[in-house]
């Protein structure tokens, strides 16, 4: 980025900061209670919920990650936005409408709420946590990445500003205010990345449609025909690595403590099978987009693959297609529309997580004092950033794409088999529960960790540690049912009452327990 | 329950004739029926979930395995594009928007059967939709 002018990505993060606090504080006036904290009291159109559950979900990995993961390694990361987007259907099928009807605010609600467990409770809570922060840290870390190469800001800005701008946004106005913020950041993050790919393409096509094949360089890392196959290398392994990826998004969307939460905005189940479907087509029109970065950086900028940094193709090909003011003004917006990225889907898992750390850490009663739901929810909220935040800060280089895939994979192996068990199945025990949520999240984490942090062992223990879902999750939800037939006698008395409510359409005078 | 507020109104339909009781008691009750009843409404939506997953496996899922097995497939290209991203990077988004479409269709319709039923007074209705009783 040297001798490029910083001024569009500077002005551009300044507007989306106000901008995101300006709307914020509008939701500011209106919150007051608990309930209007963490649900937005519940009344939340369709259309509105639906841009917002995209706006949140849509995030760097998305934004920016997508596009670098294709001009690096080809048509098999296609597979990422695709599971990002079919996790919504398969949440559709399974869980969305009696996760509503079950009423309950939050992974570890719904867990005590079906199962009647206080221990079940805690571990879901502890994974909530565990998941949200592996979720955050590389938001946090990709953001210092970002702001360093567009703004030429040190590293540990990064980190610190969307932590500190997430924060007052969170305990500002909670989740009525953010769920405006990100309903209008899913139309905006659209804007930013349809409307420079769209000059891009008419510059492509002035240029007489030029080819990746007569461009290719010697140097490129990927060779044609492997860019154009949608399996990773490597034979069997690679089949492997496909699959385990498609297990981990289709599975790990619902198990997201973020996106739960989201789903109880709706007013009722219907509602919230509705605007999944509007959620999928909104998000299949935002991944339209990413391969076409990733097509034309293969024509005009394939040394950022060769350098190692594909993580900002989306940032640096409109000025390296659009020379002067026009490419000037292409990199602001999608420099803001990276940075709205950041601030949507880390102000979404904040709250996630704060809402869970402020029932069941800052809301109990700490020395006979006991903070007031509100409070708590604040106090929640600083624990939720500023420990990941911190982390960042110390470490501040990952894959973005890589961490995120294993929070997935942490969901999908946790509470996956925990919610489409408690939905569907009546046979579904505490013990079985908590059995099936340890085995799965120790499991899955011990993988995590060992890619994270032991750089991946080679052969097929690495494969497996990599991508851990096409295993973890099976085995979680055979522990889970296997202990729930052994401890059949502890099957939660109201279980029939609870199926009535999760099940039967809200119009029905029926009792719900 | 302040005093001074004006007492919550159910807002239904037209009046009926006798209060839709009967069924949605069945269901209160736990009686044998009302189980069967809901039941049936949760198997239809469990299985209407599993077809849903089988469309999307055999839409989506069974791309790796074809590129697995007819690697040759990599290096068609179809306007001047790898088939594997239109396969992938294209295809994908509509067939899910239409498959989530088949199920929220589908969905509403078996929890439309089952308030009919549950609403159904004594004797039947004429031109009511027990058709979809079939299921």
């Amino acid at each position: 980025m040297t001798g490029a002018p910083v001024w569009p990505g500077a002005v551009a993060v300044a507007l989306v900061v106000v901008a995101t606090l300006a709307i914020g504080s509008l939701g500011l006036r209106l919150s007051r209670t608990t309930s209007d904290f963490m649900v937005a009291s519940r009344t939340v159109p369709a259309f509105t919920n639906a841009s917002a559950i995209s706006g949140e979900y849509l995030s760097a990995a998305s934004f920016l990650g997508v596009a670098g993961l294709l001009l690096t390694f080809g048509a098999d990361m296609l597979w990422y936005p695709v599971g990002w987007t079919a996790g919504y259907l398969v949440m559709l099928a399974l869980v969305s409408a009696p996760l509503r009807r079950s009423g309950a605010y939050t992974l570890p609600d719904f867990a005590e709420a079906r199962l009647g467990s206080r221990r079940v409770r805690t571990i879901c809570s502890v994974l909530v946590v565990a998941v949200g922060w592996l979720y955050l840290l590389p938001l946090f870390q990709g953001a210092g990445v970002m702001l360093g190469a567009a703004l030429g800001l040190p590293t540990w800005i990064g980190p610190a500003g969307v932590a500190s701008v997430v924060l007052v946004n969170v305990i500002g106005g909670g989740m009525r205010s953010i769920t405006l913020v990100q309903a209008v950041q899913y139309w905006f993050k659209l804007t930013a990345l349809l409307l420079p790919a769209a000059v891009l393409l008419a510059v492509w096509l002035g240029d007489g449609r030029p080819d990746t094949e007569r461009l290719g360089r010697p140097d490129f890392p990927t060779d044609v025909l492997a860019w154009s196959n949608p399996l990773a290398d490597g034979g069997a392994q690679g089949l492997y690595l496909t699959y385990a990826l498609i297990a981990a998004t289709f599975f790990g969307t619902m198990g997201l403590p973020h996106v739960v939460v989201r789903f109880y905005t709706n007013p009722d189940g219907r509602s919230a099978r509705r605007s999944t479907l509007l959620v999928l087509a909104l998000l299949g029109l935002f991944y339209l987009v990413p391969p076409v970065y990733g097509a034309l950086g293969r024509v005009y900028a394939p040394e950022l693959a060769a350098s190692g940094e594909s993580d900002l193709l989306v940032l640096l090909l409109p000025r390296i297609v659009v020379p002067g003011l026009g490419g000037d003004l292409l990199t602001g917006l999608v420099v803001a529309g990276a940075f709205a990225a950041f601030l949507s889907t880390s102000s979404g898992l904040a709250i996630a997580v704060a809402g869970v750390l402020g029932q069941d850490v800052t809301g109990r009663s700490w020395g006979g004092r006991r903070l007031g739901g509100v409070a708590a929810f604040r106090l929640g909220a600083v624990i939720a950033v500023v420990v990941p935040a911190a982390v960042a800060l110390g470490e501040p280089s990952a894959g973005v794409a890589t961490t995120v895939g294993l929070a997935f994979a942490v969901a999908a192996s946790t509470f996956a088999p925990l919610l489409m068990l408690g939905i569907w199945w009546r046979r579904l025990t505490p013990t079985g529960a908590g059995a099936g949520l340890v085995v799965g999240g120790l499991g899955s984490g011990a993988a995590a960790l060992t890619t994270l942090y032991l750089d991946g062992p080679a052969g097929w223990v690495g494969v497996l540690a990599a991508r851990p879902a096409l295993w973890s999750i099976p085995l979680a939800t055979a522990v889970m049912m296997l202990v729930s037939l052994a401890t059949q006698r502890t099957v939660p008395p109201g279980v029939r009452r609870f199926m009535v409510r999760l099940h039967t359409p809200e119009a029905l005078d029926l009792d719900r327990g | 329950m302040s005093s001074e507020r004006p007492q919550r109104v159910r807002v239904t339909g037209p009046a009926r004739r006798r209060p839709p009781r009967a069924r949605v008691h069945e269901v209160d009750a736990e009686s044998r029926l009302g189980s069967l009843y809901l039941r049936a409404l949760v198997r239809e939506q469990w299985w209407l979930g599993l077809r849903t997953l089988a469309l999307l496996m055999l839409g989506l899922g069974t791309l790796p395995v074809l590129f697995f097995a007819l690697p040759d497939l990599a290096s068609v290209h179809v306007l001047g594009v790898g088939l594997a991203w239109w396969l992938l990077g294209v295809a994908p988004y509509p067939l899910l928007v239409a498959l989530a479409w088949r199920h929220v269709r589908r969905a509403e319709r078996n929890e439309d059967t089952f308030t009919a039923l549950l609403e159904e007074l004594d004797g039947p209705r004429s031109g009511g939709p027990d058709d979809g009783g079939r299921a």
